[in-house]
């Protein structure tokens, strides 16, 4: 417990550290996957170690939330950290959305919508060479908007693709406002549950729970699986929680110290 | 073209278990000798195109090739941004078929013509881009790039019987083929409406007018070299495609003819004008554009008499 406690705050850490010193946003979109990414890459049941062709493979389909991906990495020794300082950087490999040559990045993403098909294919590919790696894909319920992802939701539960894990940051907002404002998609789970996925709701800030229901899967045979991760948008930092302003402000130098102050606390 | 892309493809799958095909709904009586041999290879995808291309593009990460089979629209414009996000972008080994080049399924209406298909890809540097003229060239074709390292996307015919007999099938990346020559004015065909183009030089041959008739197969890599030198050589060229007249192969030799100083005149036919809702067979929409023989000839004649003037 007390590893992902850690890792939950050190990926934190690095997401304000990093955004505060290229000085960009997408803050609270990455504090508020901070959990997820350290409940996928604290597991030892999960390796996305990039020396592995077998490894399983992770898309953020999310990708404006990358920063929490970066710091996972790191923190896995897969990249330096001189190259984490690049972050937003010219020549860098570490933009505001992951860029597949990037090592320990498995797809470019940040155009919404797209990521689950990517899984999907990745999935397929897994069972036709009969491999048990597993796919997980990263999305947040906005993206749900999109219609592409629905066709492969479609797609992963005709063809029961068990080996593919899609997670659900489910924060309730999107870019311009609430998601039950601006396109409302409640109830998540029962939509996710008639086309034919296996779904689970979960704390998306319980690292423990989460790595406990993805262990409990079944990734060999039946529907693809879900995490409903009911998250709060900007996770740990009492003014960004829930605020639309920080899907893309960048912080002030008294709002990072006090940021920085309350995820040691908060957490 | 599809006959010779599955039966191409058969093929090669035997030889070669990275190969898959993929439909989005579409290849009746067409695909099925791939997939009654390879069933555990192909996939119906449905009806969602978008999906398909990400799918291939997961596919593909892992080590396959795999080949999307749909119209010409539904191929190329509906995922436009999946494939350059995916394959284009990843530089992964994702084949990419459409169906049906422009007026070809003419009596569908405009949601079924390919007009623009070449133009989106045509931008994109990172996607081979092929257009053959027959079946014969598009097999050639097929089995010299199924194997690149990156995307290719091929605009095939439906048509699996006509020939362009002088052609003989030849097909060189990044380079054109010559159908005749003659010494004054040079055609640039792009796919099957290099027959056209070949019955127009033969009714000017008898008005006197020697006429060189040159298919542009591989638009992406451009054949540069190929067109600067055969253009160099006349004071007209026209450029001939089912495909607006923007994008296509007339905005190549265009481009070729300004950035190399060629003094050339080119006149672009092609598609000019947006759907008017008349719809018709592919022979009445090409005539209506001005791309029968009969209109490329008059068009010729035209464009030698202005040059002269």
């Amino acid at each position: 417990m007390a590893t992902q406690i850690s890792w939950s705050f050190e990926i934190r850490r690095i997401i304000l550290e990093q955004s505060k010193r290229a000085h960009v946003g997408h803050i609270g979109s990455a504090l508020s996957i901070a959990d997820i990414v350290a409940a996928l890459y604290s597991d030892q049941t999960s390796t996305f170690d990039p020396g592995n062709d077998d490894r399983d493979r992770l898309v953020l389909s999310k990708g404006h939330a990358v920063l929490a991906i970066y710091a996972a990495l790191f923190l896995k020794g897969w990249i330096t950290e001189d190259q984490l300082n690049t972050y937003c950087g010219d020549e860098s490999l570490l933009g505001v959305h992951p860029e597949h040559l990037l090592r320990g990045i498995d797809f470019s993403t940040g155009s919404l919508g797209q990521g689950l098909s990517l899984g999907v294919g990745a999935a397929l590919a897994a069972r036709l060479q009969q491999s048990s790696r597993r796919v997980f894909v990263v999305a947040s319920d906005a993206e749900c908007n999109e219609g592409s992802l629905w066709e492969a939701v479609m797609f992963a539960a005709h063809h029961q693709l068990a080996n593919l894990i899609a997670i659900i940051d489910l924060n309730g907002q999107q870019a311009l406002g609430y998601t039950q404002d601006v396109l409302n998609l409640s109830p998540m789970a029962d939509r996710w549950r008639a086309f034919g996925w296996d779904v689970h709701d979960v704390d998306g800030h319980d690292v423990a729970a989460m790595q406990a229901t993805i262990a409990n899967l079944d990734t060999t045979t039946g529907a693809p699986h879900v995490l409903i991760a009911h998250t709060v948008f900007g996770k740990g930092v009492s003014y960004m929680e829930n605020q639309i302003k920080w899907h893309y402000w960048p912080m002030s130098d008294d709002e990072y110290q006090q940021a920085i102050a309350e995820i040691g606390v908060r957490s | 073209m599809r006959v010779a892309l599955v039966k191409t493809l058969v093929e090669l799958a035997t030889t070669d278990p990275r190969i898959m095909l993929l439909t989005g709904d579409l290849g009746y009586t067409v695909l099925e000798p791939f997939a009654e041999k390879f069933p555990e290879r192909f996939l119906n995808v449905g009806v969602a195109e978008q999906n398909m291309v990400g799918i291939a593009t997961g596919l593909a990460e892992a080590g396959y090739i795999p080949f999307l089979y749909s119209i010409v629209t539904f191929a190329s414009l509906r995922p436009y941004e999946f494939i350059r996000n995916g394959p284009i972008l990843h530089q992964l080994p994702v084949r990419i078929a459409g169906i049906g080049g422009g007026f070809e399924y003419g009596h569908a209406g405009p949601t079924h013509h390919g007009l623009e298909d070449v133009g989106v890809m045509r931008v994109q540097p990172g996607i081979t881009l092929v257009a053959p003229a027959d079946h014969q060239q598009a097999r050639t074709a097929i089995q010299a790039t199924w194997d690149m390292p990156g995307p290719v996307y091929y605009r095939l015919g439906k048509d699996d019987r006509t020939t362009i007999p002088e052609l003989e099938g030849r097909f060189e990346l990044g380079r054109v083929q010559t159908l005749c020559e003659g010494e004054d004015i040079v055609i640039v065909a792009m796919g099957p409406l290099a027959g056209e183009a070949l019955t127009a030089a033969k009714t000017l041959a008898q008005q006197g007018i020697g006429c060189t008739v040159v298919v542009v197969a591989c638009l992406n890599p451009a054949p540069v070299a190929d067109l600067v030198n055969i253009l160099s050589r006349f004071r007209v060229a026209l450029t001939v495609e089912a495909h607006y007249i923007v994008g296509g192969v007339g905005s190549l030799v265009s481009e070729v003819v300004a950035e190399s100083g060629i003094r050339c005149r080119v006149v672009r036919c092609g598609v000019r004008t947006t759907p008017d809702g008349v719809g018709g067979s592919q022979r009445y929409l090409q005539g209506m554009h001005g791309l029968s023989s009969e209109a490329l000839v008059r068009t010729a004649i035209q464009a030698l008499e202005k040059v002269v003037s």
